[in-house]
């Protein structure tokens, strides 16, 4: 088109003149929100510890009810709102993963239970189950190799 | 007959006339600053269907009947339908117009389609083919969401130069001859990729494709800025809108107070958290079946033209690491 | 009382490592989950975030680096238990009650809730 700027000279001005994010403001939200969050988390589970669980039964206890409290708050169509305003703060936590896979779930009900639901739910959070699944296998694979030559 | 002038605008001989529009849209446009333009506002993002793609060919049809009610002809006076949406396949305008019965064509120039169908459509009329023709278009954030980004309840973050799609549809019966504003020439826009790849800054993607049209309009017309009343872009946003501008200073055109974009008009920025204003094709569509018509009904404008933008982005060209092609047609819309 | 003061500085900590990547680089957020998984499956092979999760409680085991942790931990034990074969069982095992959880919560909310628009 205009023949006065390059594709290039065109971007670096987009670059230079587009808004930017308001970081101190995401950050304070991203604090608290992801604070209160990991709080609820240790609330639950230390009520787990005084009724006797042992560390790692309290850790899959505090796991299943903050899947189910995110779920839950998806599914009362909250959980967008704090993502709004808490950003990586409702993002991080286990709640966001929960989100990211029961926000499909509930949209694709529309083409079906199989290829809609069933299809659909790992739509975001696949990439962090394959990812987190194949290195915890590497690191599995390293961790035999090393006990063999030591 | 049309009479190529230029590079690549058409003067129309028959000047084709807007005998009626109308424009539905959505809560949040409804609760806007052009709400008491619009002929109605649908609370329910569903509009009483089971899924959004049917609620957007509700909102379609509704526009259809009303623009159609308005303009005083009936059905069987249409000789054509042009029409589009957002969706993949034109699903909103497909399953919209299957039982109306009448000779339909399906249309994707993403959200220019409402200038892409008048441009088309005059040249229709022009040519004697048709006598009344019908353009419509529709979006909807919901259905939208869904095919470009992420489920409606997803935690998405906006970056600050997104935008928010219009939920909505703008219909306008084309004729022959009645009363109304009358489309004068038109000026279809190239194909313009200056490179960005961001889909979360669509109006810094279109803005070279709206710089291109209208500087194309203004060349083959001979033409100056100051004899329009109003240069009115679809949805630039307003960061696209500045970018606009600036490349046309840099130009040497001063589009002076004269710029004005449906996607900033649509929304109040400040109060309704849309970022950088409305998108989609319903956003240039609704202001201008609404808003503008009214203007022009109470003779407050003379000449505007119409540059309705479009970023002809594919989902899955991005993916694999492509730019954005943009597209901006212009229509000169005269009292 | 302290406990949970210690987990909403730790927890706001590693959330605000996330909001600084979302800002300041041009990374996805769905590549920040990805990264953020990795880096605690990492971190807790080589015995580095486990010290994390002792003063920070769930501030810790809550972001998706505690997911990654779980993995590496639950790997690494069932290498100890059962050889090569720990290596494909062990991660999963270990993260089992998370995954399930997630499966079933969303399948039940899917057919309970309908998406809405928000305003």
């Amino acid at each position: 088109m205009s023949k006065t700027l390059s594709k290039f000279e065109y971007q670096e001005l987009v670059e230079k003149k587009a808004p930017g994010s308001r970081t101190v403001r995401n950050v304070l939200a991203a604090f608290v929100t992801g604070g209160a969050i990991c709080s609820v988390g240790q609330i639950i589970m230390m009520i787990a510890e005084n009724y006797g669980a042992d560390k790692e039964t309290a850790a899959a206890i505090t796991s299943i009810s903050m899947i189910f409290l995110g779920a839950f708050l998806t599914a009362v169509n909250i959980y967008d709102n704090i993502s709004k305003f808490g950003r990586a703060g409702a993002l991080v936590p286990i709640t966001g993963f929960s989100n990211s896979i029961v926000s499909p779930a509930m949209e694709y009900k529309k083409e079906g239970y199989i290829m809609g639901v069933g299809a659909q739910m790992f739509l975001i959070a696949g990439p962090v189950l394959v990812y987190g699944i194949f290195a915890s296998v590497i690191a599995g694979l390293v961790y035999f190799i090393w006990k063999q030559v030591i | 007959m049309a009479k190529k002038l230029g590079t690549q605008t058409v003067v129309l001989d028959t000047q084709p006339v807007i005998i009626g529009s109308a424009a539905i849209v959505g809560k949040k446009e409804g609760e806007g600053p052009l709400a008491r333009y619009f002929d109605d506002i649908i609370e329910d993002e569903y509009a009483g269907e089971k899924t959004f793609e049917a609620a957007e060919s509700r909102f379609m049809l509704n526009a259809y009947n009303k623009a159609l009610e308005k303009s005083g002809k009936s059905a069987s006076d249409i000789d054509f339908i042009l029409s589009g949406d957002l969706l993949n396949q034109c699903t909103a305008a497909s399953y919209a117009f299957r039982d109306v019965s009448i000779p339909y064509f399906g249309l994707f120039g993403a959200c220019s389609t409402m200038s892409e169908s008048l441009v088309l459509a005059s040249m229709l009329i022009d040519s004697g083919a048709a006598s009344n023709v019908v353009c419509a278009v529709s979006s909807h954030f919901c259905s939208a969401e869904r095919q470009f980004r992420f489920p409606l309840e997803y935690g998405s973050q906006r970056t600050p130069t997104s935008q928010w799609t219009v939920t909505g549809a703008g219909a306008v019966i084309l004729s022959k001859e009645g009363q109304g504003p009358r489309i004068t020439c038109v000026t279809p826009g190239k194909i313009v990729d200056e490179g960005i790849k961001d889909s979360n800054n669509m109006g810094a993607a279109m803005a070279p494709a709206a710089a291109d049209t209208i500087m194309a309009h203004l060349k083959d017309t001979g033409r100056t800025v100051d004899e329009y009343d109003m240069i009115l872009t679809g949805d630039l946003g307003s960061f696209g809108s500045q970018m606009l501008v600036e490349l046309l200073k840099r130009n040497g055109i001063d589009t002076k107070d004269k710029h004005h974009d449906c996607g900033t008009m649509i929304f109040d920025l400040n109060r309704q958290d849309v970022v950088c204003g409305g998108s989609g094709c319903a956003c240039s569509a609704t202001v201008l079946s609404s808003y503008i018509m009214e203007r022009f009904r109470n003779n407050q404008l003379k000449r505007i033209l119409f540059v309705a933008t479009g970023a002809l982005l594919s989902p899955t060209r991005i993916k694999q690491g492509e730019t954005i092609p943009s597209i901006a047609h212009g229509v000169c819309i005269e009292a | 009382m302290n406990e949970i003061l210690k987990a909403f500085v730790l927890g706001g900590v590693i959330c605000v490592i996330g909001q600084l990547l979302i800002d300041l680089t041009k990374l996805t957020p769905a590549r920040i989950m990805v990264i953020y998984v990795v880096t605690g499956v990492v971190l807790g092979y080589f015995g580095l975030y486990q010290p994390l999760v002792e003063w920070g409680g769930a501030g810790a085991s809550v972001p998706l680096t505690g997911f990654g942790n779980l993995l590496a931990k639950g790997v690494i034990k069932e290498v100890d238990n059962s050889g090569l074969l720990g290596a494909f069982t062990g991660g999963v095992k270990a993260s089992a009650a998370g995954i399930t959880a997630a499966v079933v919560f969303g399948y039940i909310m899917s057919i309970i809730s309908k998406p809405k628009i928000k305003n």
